[in-house]
């Protein structure tokens, strides 16, 4: 890796240095733009005790629900668990922590960690029980609560398109938490559909830029569809 | 008669307005989208990062980048915008979204929510129903008036763990359409056939009735 190249070659390079007990932010939203890859390289290193950061935990089999097969997640701060049999096991036998966090919070967590700033206040959650043991302020009228940021040990993207440079573009919904989980990780690694020659991405439209990103690694994407709806036509 | 959950949405679908960013939950809320009356143009937007929600797509249209925030796969609009979860949310908890639809386990007269969690049973989050709650301020609630058993799920105070305080204005039920407003529910129509006395008796939260409550009518 010289100057601003920031490519690698194998999965194995891009992971190098996850150990046990670190703190992972993951993109993606379902099974809509997750680092598909990145996580079964985590599988195969077979780290254990991390805490996940993430919308939700893969379905069984896929996605972070392979993370639970060896039971290498401790802790998950996600806003939706469902539709997982394994994720329903390990939460009702005390094996995973589960920190349920609103969607918005969630991702101003994320946002807020790359942007230098411990905590926020939101409305959101106030009054209930998310809001509970939290410190309350009052602004016009209106009561919020003060949520801290989070900045992760590494940050694992899935992105449409990259240059070396680590500039990256996400391909429509897929965009989701991947940009900025992308802010939040001490190193923060991006796997993408396709590593393209500089220049090829116009400078306005970059929606990472790559003074965020660590590694850019190209690979190949099963991207499962969790439920897939058609109309007739 | 109740409503059927295709009455309840063809409903819900007259408070829409023409250039309306609206936001439709799981369930009825969803149903909505079917009934939008002619000559209006709305945006629904769905909060994993899309303004502009279009239809399902055809099987040769299916695409596994593209999905909504029940996770089925869709289409984008004329006219649509794709953003991150953090824009979402901002359009969310900014009061940018007109109208937010979405279905509740109890509501209650000083307009609490309850809706993500029944203590017991397994929990599975609450997504993005706290901040849409927090952030709108024009929300309208679509529910069943009372469970199978008869009780009442328009209280005087929610049992269950809320989702927001203090944050609900309209409710609309296969029984009436109601406002919320100065610690009261008050009701403003009433299902086809269905009487003002049936309506009190499945309300447990305390009642506003005015001396008229007209019936809604739909088209056969």
């Amino acid at each position: 890796m010289a100057g601003f190249d920031k490519r690698v070659y194998s999965y194995e390079e891009a992971m190098d240095g996850i150990e046990s007990g670190m703190t992972v932010i993951a993109g993606g939203f379902g099974l809509c733009g997750i680092p598909e890859n990145l996580i079964s390289e985590i599988k195969r290193r077979g780290v254990k005790d991390l805490t996940v950061w993430s919308n939700n935990c893969g379905v069984d089999g896929f996605g972070l629900g392979l993370l639970l097969e060896d039971k290498q997640i401790s802790r998950i701060h996600a806003s939706y668990v469902g539709e997982n049999a394994l994720f329903e096991q390990q939460m009702l036998n005390d094996e995973i922590e589960v920190v349920l966090t609103p969607q918005g919070t969630l991702a101003e967590k994320m946002r807020a960690g790359g942007a230098g700033i411990p905590a926020f206040y939101t409305a959101t959650g106030y009054g209930t029980p998310i809001g509970e043991g939290k410190e309350v302020r009052e602004f016009n009228g209106r009561h919020y609560i003060l949520e801290e940021s989070v900045v992760g040990d590494f940050a694992i993207v899935k992105g449409w398109k990259a240059d070396r440079y680590g500039n990256v573009v996400y391909r429509d919904t897929a965009q989701n938490f991947n940009p900025l989980a992308a802010t939040a990780g001490k190193i923060t690694v991006v796997e993408v559909e396709e590593i393209v020659e500089p220049g090829e991405l116009k400078p306005d439209q970059i929606h990472t830029p790559g003074i965020y990103v660590d590694r850019i690694i190209q690979g190949s994407f099963e991207k499962r569809i969790e439920k897939r709806t058609v109309r007739e036509g | 008669m109740a409503l059927t959950r295709e009455q309840m949405a063809m409903r819900v679908a007259r408070e829409l307005e023409d250039g309306f960013y609206v936001n439709l939950g799981i369930g009825i809320p969803t149903l909505v989208a079917n009934y939008i009356p002619d000559g209006i143009d709305v945006m629904l937007q769905s909060e994993n990062g899309l303004l502009g929600m279009g239809r399902f797509p055809t099987e040769a249209e299916v695409d596994p980048d593209m999905i909504n925030a029940g996770k089925q796969t869709v289409t984008a609009r004329h006219g649509a915008a794709i953003f991150s979860s953090a824009e979402s949310f901002a359009m969310i908890r900014g009061g940018h979204v007109d109208l937010t639809v979405l279905g509740a386990f109890e509501v209650d007269q000083h307009g609490n929510i309850a809706s993500w969690m029944i203590p017991g049973k397994l929990i599975k989050g609450m997504g993005g129903a706290m901040d849409l709650v927090a952030g709108a301020e024009n929300i309208i609630c679509t529910m069943t008036h009372a469970s199978k058993h008869g009780e009442s799920k328009l209280l005087e105070q929610c049992n269950l763990p809320l989702t927001g305080a203090g944050c609900i204005n309209r409710v609309l039920t296969d029984l009436a359409y109601l406002e919320i407003k100065d610690g009261a529910f008050h009701l403003k129509e009433r299902a086809p056939g269905v009487s003002v006395e049936e309506i009190q008796e499945l309300t447990a939260g305390k009642l506003v009735v005015p001396d008229h409550v007209p019936e809604m009518t739909f088209e056969a």
